[in-house]
């Protein structure tokens, strides 16, 4: 009930040669590139000043990114999974808006707000506060494009779980607060660190919006994916390649939490048939 | 459904959730697209039909949709292929490889664009053979699609995987006990259920690819009139300080892109009621 044999390796062989040139290849090459130099120059391009300031950048876009969609994405749950009212589904979609828009034409939008021609740009520039081509605007975009990561993986596993818990704490006694912490948080939590997981990635790695805002001023406003491409114009593969291997880290890291987190909660489904599974990363 | 209605109330905290979940959807998303509807009203209907259909924006369009299009479609080809072996078949490396399927999702574009533009140029591992034999992936549409083919490949395997498991081979077993061949099996008892998300992964697949720019910046060389997708002419519009350039070229964008949400959500639905 099969296909014969000789057709099954013949699928197998284009499959893992697809598999092979479209994600093992590009995977090794980074790490090969990376190291082509040798360990002093790998260490040396990770250590530059302008490398170092890219790191940090990074860091702190994706520390204060992580916080606001936490906030807005448990919200938002809160008030749709948990509660009917009219306009929930056009809610739905416009938080899901962020992911159908070209990464550049969320950085164009920014320009158009904080930009010196920008509608908000006098106000800013009164008040001596750069916004385009500084730190802020590089924290605005990003969380534009990673705002809905939090929301959506929470929605689903909020709506899956009901209320009837929340329901018996406060007829027991528990306050609303209470509720919250020790009710609904712990029965979403591996939804949360899930979103919080993809959030992280995108708001490390995002390119094209942070490109179009931040002026790219080495030392002061390049993000990491900024100064891979910056090192690659200036014709140094192998410095791009060493910046371009912390990220590819950070992705196989992901990778390896969110695996770990699919088998923990399909584990946990199976115990108590609660929150299901979160299922696919964008 | 009275009572149900009335235990949804009971619960606390709908006026807080829903006024943060609306004050900050209004600052992060609505202002800013509100901001780009509201320039592009600046223009007249002529200025923009102008600046969006300039002969360099028309190239770039078609760049833009014909490569997506074809990664797209090699994808879905492929895609659907990979989805099967990895459900279907044991193979050494089977699970690895299913894992792996999302690197291109959590891999920043922008190291996806310089290892991609490093694999198929004239000294990498691939362009090595490929060059010599005529097959240029750097600087050429053809490197476009190739990492256009690269973002977008896990959501046909990832939209046709669920539908693949659940799929039940008695069908297939009693289509064949009734003395349908493997071939005749496949194409009229589980090709029909598999059209639906392969359709779907198919648009994912190309949604991605229209918007996508970091990853294409650093193998197509953005030469004008051969290689410059939309998303890098919008780029080169805002360098000139050309910003009504930028927001019409902008604006075709995002009509595009809600209009391919919207088929998206359509192709959902119908897969959905096609599951039962």
């Amino acid at each position: 009930m099969e296909e014969p044999v000789w057709v099954r390796w013949i699928l197998i062989g284009v499959a893992l040669a697809f598999s092979l040139v479209f994600l093992l290849l590009p995977l090794i090459n980074v790490f090969a590139q990376a190291l082509s130099k040798g360990w002093q120059f790998y260490w040396d391009s990770l250590a530059h000043p302008d490398s170092t300031a890219s790191i940090r950048l990074t860091l702190i876009t994706a520390l204060i990114v992580i916080p606001v969609n936490t906030l807005f994405g448990l919200s938002a749950a809160w008030a749709i999974a948990k509660f009917e009212f009219r306009g929930k589904s056009l809610l739905t979609t416009l938080i899901d808006l962020p992911f159908s828009i070209s990464p550049v034409v969320s950085g164009l939008m920014f320009i158009l707000l904080f930009s010196l021609q920008g509608y908000f740009g006098e106000w800013l520039e009164e008040r001596g506060w750069a916004v385009i081509f500084a730190v802020p605007g590089i924290v605005f975009a990003t969380v534009f494009v990673t705002f809905p990561f939090v929301a959506r993986e929470l929605i689903p596993i909020m709506q899956a779980a009901g209320s009837d818990q929340e329901q018996a704490a406060l007829t027991l006694g528990a306050s609303p607060w209470q509720t919250f912490w020790h009710i609904t948080l712990p029965s979403v939590k591996w939804g949360l660190i899930y979103g919080i997981i993809l959030c992280n990635a995108r708001a490390m790695g995002e390119f094209g919006a942070v490109s179009v805002v931040s002026g790219s001023i080495t030392g002061l406003t390049d993000t990491m994916p900024l100064r891979v491409e910056k090192l690659y114009n200036e014709y140094n593969a192998a410095g791009a390649f060493a910046v371009a291997s912390l990220l590819a880290l950070l992705a196989l890291v992901t990778l390896a939490l969110k695996t770990a987190l699919e088998w923990k909660a399909a584990r946990e489904e199976r115990v108590s048939t609660r929150a299901p599974a979160p299922t696919g990363l964008s | 459904m009275k009572a149900k209605e009335k235990r949804f109330n009971a619960l606390p905290g709908f006026g807080l959730s829903l006024g943060i979940t609306l004050s900050m959807l209004t600052l992060v998303v609505m202002i800013p697209i509100g901001g780009l509807l509201l320039r592009a009203l600046d223009l007249s209907w002529s200025e923009f039909w102008r600046l969006a259909t300039t002969d360099r924006a028309l190239a770039a369009y078609r760049l833009t949709f014909g490569a997506s299009l074809v990664a797209a479609a090699i994808n879905a080809t492929f895609g659907a292929l990979l989805a099967w072996v990895l459900v279907r078949y044991q193979f050494p490396g089977r699970r690895f490889i299913d894992a792996l399927v999302d690197f291109p999702f959590a891999l920043p574009t922008a190291v996806a664009g310089l290892t991609m533009a490093d694999l198929f140029s004239q000294t990498g591992w691939l362009g090595k053979f490929l060059v010599p034999a005529g097959i240029q992936g750097a600087y050429t549409p053809l490197g476009v699609v190739l990492v256009l083919t690269f973002v977008g490949m896990p959501f046909v395997v990832r939209t046709l995987q669920p539908v693949l498991e659940n799929l039940e081979t008695e069908v297939e077993e009693s289509a064949a006990t009734l003395g349908a061949g493997r071939l005749r099996t496949l194409v009229q008892v589980v090709a029909p259920s598999l059209f639906p998300p392969l359709l779907t992964g198919f648009a994912l697949s190309f949604a991605r690819a229209v918007g996508e720019y970091g990853s294409v910046v650093f193998i197509s060389g953005n030469m004008p009139y051969r290689t410059e997708i939309a998303p890098a002419l919008i780029v080169m519009r805002l360098e000139e300080y050309n910003y009504h350039g930028a927001v019409a070229l902008a604006l075709v964008l995002m009509i595009i892109s809600f209009l391919l949400l919207w088929v998206i959500n359509a192709l959902e639905n119908w897969a959905g009621r096609f599951q039962n």
